[in-house]
């Protein structure tokens, strides 16, 4: 038998505390799941920092990995023997859906705009290049990890397979918002994906759902809205985060100026020189990153050692709701202040913006570039647009939302001398 | 603060003027691929690299009154026109953020049409594929767009020329 149809001989399951159980019955998922590369994900957080604003928000890359996986293996089932599917894609479907985050790095967020890195790009290099990954990819057939690479990179010629890793229903949402609920305990983020699984259906370049799902997928999207509100755009989530980047910003700066950092960054020099390889992004993970940390809390540098002592000790950042356009002079008031009393604006006056446009439409001929959710009526397989369909998405549709934030040390500053001029200004400017 | 808003900022107020939101997004990430420093984050879309980042950044640019977005009805369609507006202007002059020069580069993209730039930002977007393979890739991705030979000819020269310019 081809290793691409060669099944276990029993089935495996993880127990899940979302999807319940995960099913693996294919050898090649199995052999996947078991690299060091898959792996790895186990110790890399699915919410960076959140855990310090929702201490459940431990969960891993590993185990929404597998989530998706698992939607997807589920979807595959429904979709078997229906018009529009071929199944002979099927493998590829999982392989991608299980794959799909394998590049992401430790805080992902952060290290990708401090070091200019992007996580698909090393997702693409994980799957085509010398690993673990690649060979069991390539054993089951020639071309296969490209097609792999494809899917997750969007690129793949059929769309209906990209769909169902990548759009605005799909796989990959559907899994987070619920295992991110869970995990962080918080009451959204909870919709009915089972009846959202009955009543999708393949169509030429997309999964479309059936006019009768429209009040489950009202349901997601709004889920979808009050979780980036409420958990992923959290403004003490946000305080950490920009402590972190800090962090790797200050530590970069030192390592430039020749710094002798007493314990010498070695894991992060070629993230410092912006020439990563792919075996020492690999060796990067949560635990090493939260090690150096603890360790430059002993360092000489005062900027380095506090902000890392923030971070250990969550001593973070406090904010208060900034408007750069009304508030531009004040703004650049303070700047000059913080210099003034010796606390570099660089590192200790943030501005921090966070947007999100819950869900988009397609309008013909217009510039935009998201597939929208379309509902299959009942006679002619004829598509309506979710949005023309449902006054609740109606209302959101097309609706960004921005939030400015400006972050500080509220301790040091009020630690500062009484008679220091400088300080009743700050606190005049920073609370009115 | 807001480096990348400022950067945003330059682009327009060195392009004077944007027509078409898809137009935009090519410019920004041809301009990407040419190494200048503009930090959002693209992906592939149905028209080719698009960045959900940008279209959230220049939404915020306009809810702050820094860029004007005029929208067109032009019967089947909408288009969008971005302008630098006087606010914008002043938000630049506090800005210490500074890009290499744009302007040559911006002039030839204006010129040209949203296909077209939908068809090098793709071909930019293959870049680590041989001549041959990104052409291929461009009839596989981009099949409803149905290009032809000769403009994948002018796109080739459209960017041995954006790599003279910028001595890549």
């Amino acid at each position: 038998m081809a290793y691409k149809d060669e099944q276990l001989s029993e089935e495996k399951v993880f127990k899940d505390p979302v999807h319940r159980y995960i099913h693996v019955k294919d050898q090649v998922i199995w052999d996947l799941i078991g690299t060091r590369e898959f792996q790895r994900l186990r110790r890399i957080k699915q919410l960076g920092t959140s855990f310090l604003t929702f201490h459940g928000a431990e969960h891993s890359r590993f185990n929404h990995s597998l989530g998706v996986y698992e939607i997807v293996r589920r979807i595959l089932f429904n979709f078997e023997n229906r018009p529009n599917w071929n199944n002979d894609e099927r493998l590829l479907c999982l392989c991608a859906a299980l794959l799909h985050d394998l590049g992401h790095g430790p805080f992902s967020h952060s290290f990708e705009k401090v070091f200019k890195l992007d996580h698909e790009d090393f997702t693409k290099k994980i799957v085509l290049g010398d690993t673990e990954i690649n060979k069991i990819l390539r054993r089951v057939g020639k071309g296969f990890a490209q097609d792999v690479a494809d899917v997750i990179n969007k690129t793949y010629e059929n769309k209906l397979v990209v769909s169902l890793i990548s759009s605005q229903i799909d796989a990959d949402r559907m899994d987070y918002l619920q295992r991110d609920a869970y995990f962080t305990g918080v009451s959204y983020g909870h919709f009915d994906m089972e009846r959202i699984l009955r009543v999708m259906r393949p169509m030429e370049d997309q999964v479309v759902i059936k006019q009768t799902g429209m009040h489950a997928v009202e349901d997601y999207i709004m889920s979808r809205y009050q979780m980036y509100w409420q958990v992923y755009f959290h403004p003490v989530t946000r305080s950490a985060e920009v402590i972190l980047s800090k962090i790797l910003h200050r530590a970069k700066y030192l390592y430039e100026q020749n710094y002798r950092f007493k314990q010498k960054p070695t894991h992060f020099l070629s993230f410092f020189a912006e020439n990563v390889d792919l075996e020492e992004y690999l060796r990067l993970d949560e635990s090493i990153v939260l090690y150096y940390f603890q360790a430059w809390l002993e360092e000489d540098d005062t900027v380095l050692r506090d902000l890392c002592e923030r971070f250990i000790n969550r001593r973070l950042f406090k904010y208060i709701e900034f408007n750069p356009n009304q508030q531009m002079t004040e703004w650049m008031e303070l700047y000059k202040l913080f210099q003034a009393i010796d606390i570099d604006p660089e590192y200790y006056l943030v501005v921090d913006s966070s947007s999100d446009l819950p869900y988009d439409f397609y309008r013909p001929g217009e510039e935009e570039e998201r597939l929208p959710i379309h509902l299959l009526q009942p006679k002619k397989d004829e598509l309506k647009e979710l949005s023309r369909q449902s006054d609740i998405v109606e209302a959101i549709s097309g609706k960004k939302r921005t939030d400015h934030k400006l972050y500080f040390p509220q301790d040091v500053l009020e630690q500062l001398p009484a008679d220091r001029p400088e300080k009743a200004r700050i606190f005049e400017i920073l609370f009115g | 603060m807001l480096e990348n808003h400022a950067r945003i900022m330059k682009f327009f107020s060195t392009a004077d003027e944007v027509v078409g939101r898809k137009k935009l997004q090519k410019m920004i990430y041809i301009l990407k691929k040419c190494d200048i420093p503009f930090e959002e984050k693209y992906e592939f879309h149905f028209y080719g690299p698009y960045s959900e980042e940008l279209t959230l950044r220049v939404e915020e640019l306009c809810n702050l009154g820094f860029i004007s977005e005029v929208k067109e009805d032009k019967s089947n369609y909408y288009q969008y026109r971005y302008r630098v507006t006087e606010q914008g202007e002043e938000f630049l002059n506090h800005s210490q953020v500074e890009l290499p020069p744009l302007e040559g580069m911006i002039n030839n993209m204006k010129g040209k049409s949203s296909r077209f730039l939908e068809l090098v930002s793709t071909m930019l977007y293959f870049d680590d594929l041989s001549k041959q393979e990104v052409e291929e890739k461009v009839q596989t991705v981009k099949k409803t767009q149905n290009y032809q030979e000769t403009e994948i000819v002018e796109a080739w020269d459209f960017i041995d020329n954006l790599r003279r310019q910028t001595l890549l």
